[in-house]
């Protein structure tokens, strides 16, 4: 009984960490956050009014509050500049999401048929890049995608171009890009779905008449729906937002909305609309979460 | 009950059948005939080629060598998918994605069977193993009994030549295996099919089998019914692992009239009624099992003129267990051996009890004897 007493209180404690961690460090910022959307610009220091001040009384304060409104994402509504990049940002996270599932999912399922003792290896191999920070990895492709780059000069060595190509500052480069870079989030979920999968259920499917393909598609790929969510949604929410390999790897004549975002942020210095967007774009993400999580719990069969 | 019509000719006949993984030989050149109809049982104890034997007969193992007919058709090299069999797998596999009713019709639906027969034989299947009420549910949603009957259903459901049974009650409690057992051979009975069991368990093998085949080491070392198996094992190995049994080293002394007479180290001088065919060796052990080893307080005195001999072993009681049923006795003989008697405890109070520490006289006939070489 002593025992118990002593353990259930770290035990406890443990449990509420994940709870004080959202609270310290997305509650709160996001309040912040919140608050400066519905602030206006100003020529100050911080660059916005109206500035909470609990040090002036609680009239100063009910005054403050007073002056918050709804105009900047009134504004988000009225110029097509954003919706604009709203709707980039999701048909470049979608298609990518799409590409990352052709590409991961073969890979992946060759990963789990692998013999137990290359499984591993394979892991690394699929790991190693991330050894290599982000942004270098970015800049290499820079590199081989520039006008005499390694593409270009093994395309124009094997006589497939008669002149070199312009990769860099176009959509194929920044697909390429974040393909590249998320690679990993969606072949690592999938893995363990598909590797953790019963043997015996493909044997059954066999069994019962299903020729290799058709148990591919009876039973493996209904069971690895689980892993397909999981790394669609860790690839799709941070492309969303990605602002680096557009950036750098795509054209400037259109915008994704981490991309807008930055230029509100530091070019126009107008924080209160930049973080209207920053909160649009954390609302429009709600639904894909609230979707996969209906789709997880059907799979699990918790209608009995 | 009637017995089950079983055809004399094979339904199905493995032919010098090996395989191999690695260096380890997993199936060694083994021949068998099914007949049509036949509960056989494959027994042996773990890693002794059993389960590679039935995975071969499902496809999903290749032999090495040799053919399995079916039909006359040899299927070795026919992939799972397009075989006549069925198996029911050990841990069930059952589709966790699809409800019951949709895991007894995967296999009618991949057969091109329509949708008003599908529906059809799925409502026959599901009444044939009482699952009545529970077509929707998933397999995460029924009990571990309810499962095994889904697994029963889904691989009959297809009407197999021959259905095989990788340990199939091996997840169930006690009391539901035996009323299992029960209920697989009586379903075999009306079903008229073929069964091949896959069990390391004995008891499992000889209540439903009407064949067991014993295997070790990749070879089949005996086929019996189950009485023969277990009253005239072919090898000492068998008669150790089939049940209990006592044994009694020595050397055949005397042969006459079909009796042997065998000198133990242990248990002196022994008579045993010999079986066909003849031991052809000096070196021999005298087999007893234990519930044909009787105990009294004195010794019994033979029948003159019968021609019934009688071997009694003098010792004492080292320990009684009381099972229920059956109590278990250790009798320490004089020269140090210890030999085990079971004795049916056929009344309530213990008046036919022995007591640890008491003399008695460990006795048994000749005939209940068995003389197997080293």
């Amino acid at each position: 009984m002593s025992a118990r007493r002593i353990f259930a209180r770290p035990a406890r404690l443990a449990a509420i960490a994940p709870y004080l961690w959202m609270v310290l460090f997305f509650l709160v910022p996001f309040g912040f956050v919140l608050k400066i959307s519905l602030s206006q610009t100003a020529i100050a220091q911080p660059p916005y009014m109206p500035v909470f001040d609990v040090t002036e009384g609680r009239a100063a304060l009910a005054a403050a509050f007073a002056q918050l409104s709804f105009d900047n994402f009134r504004l988000l509504l009225q110029d097509n500049l954003y919706i604009l990049s709203y709707l980039r940002s999701l048909v470049v996270a979608v298609t990518s999401t799409l590409i990352l599932l052709l590409i991961g999912y073969p890979i992946a399922y060759g990963m789990a048929r692998l013999p137990q003792r290359w499984q591993g290896v394979a892991m690394m191999l699929v790991i190693v890049p991330f050894w290599t920070s982000f942004l270098i990895r970015i800049y290499a492709w820079i590199n081989i995608l520039q006008h005499d780059g390694l593409l270009n000069q093994i395309l124009l060595a094997l006589h497939l171009v008669s002149a070199p190509v312009v990769w860099l500052s176009t959509d194929s480069a920044m697909y390429l890009g974040i393909v590249y870079s998320y690679l990993p989030f969606m072949i690592l979920p999938l893995y363990a779905t598909l590797s953790k999968q019963d043997g015996s259920l493909l044997e059954a499917a066999g069994d019962l008449g299903a020729s290799p393909l058709r148990a591919f598609w009876l039973v493996t790929f209904p069971l690895s729906l689980p892993g397909v969510g999981a790394g669609a949604l860790l690839c799709f929410i941070p492309i969303v937002g990605e602002f680096v390999i557009p950036d750098l790897l795509a054209g400037s004549n259109s915008l994704m909305i981490g991309q807008t975002l930055w230029l509100e942020f530091f070019t126009n210095k107008d924080w209160p609309v930049a973080s209207a967007a920053a909160v649009a774009l954390l609302l429009l993400l709600v639904p894909p979460l609230v979707l996969y999580d209906r789709l997880q719990r059907r799979q699990l069969g918790t209608n009995g | 009950m009637p017995e089950p019509a079983v055809s004399d000719i094979p339904l199905l006949r493995i032919e010098g059948v090996a395989k191999s993984f690695g260096n380890f030989r997993a199936v060694d050149k083994l021949s068998l005939d099914i007949r049509a109809g036949e509960f056989f049982a494959l027994l042996g104890p773990s890693g002794c080629g059993k389960t590679t034997l039935l995975r071969m007969l499902a496809g999903f193992e290749t032999p090495d060598e040799g053919r399995i007919l079916l039909g006359g058709n040899d299927i070795a090299q026919v992939l799972p998918h397009a075989r006549p069999v069925n198996m029911m797998f050990q841990n069930y596999a059952l589709f966790p994605h699809l409800s019951v009713r949709d895991n007894i019709a995967f296999g009618l639906k991949r057969a091109g069977m329509a949708r008003k027969d599908i529906a059809t034989r799925v409502a026959e299947m599901v009444a044939l193993v009482k699952l009545e009420g529970l077509e929707k549910r998933k397999p995460d949603q029924l009990s571990g009994g309810q499962r095994q009957r889904v697994a029963l259903a889904r691989s009959l459901a297809r009407r197999p030549q021959v259905l095989l049974l990788d340990e199939p009650l091996a997840a169930l409690d006690k009391k539901l295996r035996e009323s299992t057992q029960g209920e697989l051979m009586e379903l075999q009975r009306r079903l008229g099919m073929t069964f091949i069991i896959v069990t390391h368990d004995q008891e499992e093998a000889m209540t439903m089998a009407g064949r067991i085949g014993v295997m070790d080491a990749g070879r089949l070392v005996q086929v019996a019914t189950p009485r023969n198996l277990y009253e005239a094992p072919a090898s000492r190995w068998i008669a150790e692992f089939v049940g209990d049994i006592n044994l009694f080293n020595g050397q055949v002394a005397a042969r006459e009239n079909g009796r042997l007479t065998v000198s133990t180290s242990e248990a002196g001088t022994l008579a045993v009624s010999e079986l066909w065919p003849p031991v052809t060796k000096q070196v021999v052990s005298v087999a007893i099992r234990p519930e044909k080893v009787k105990l009294s307080r004195r010794a019994p005195a033979s029948d003159a003129g019968a021609p019934q001999a009688i071997n009694r072993l003098e010792g004492v009681v080292i320990d009684a267990n009381y099972l229920g049923g059956v109590t278990s006795y250790r009798v320490k003989l004089e020269t140090g051996a210890v030999v085990r008697a079971s004795m049916a405890n056929t009344a309530r109070l213990d008046v036919d009890a022995y007591l640890a520490g008491q003399r008695v006289v460990a006795w048994f006939t000749a005939d209940d004897c068995l003389v197997l070489e080293q």
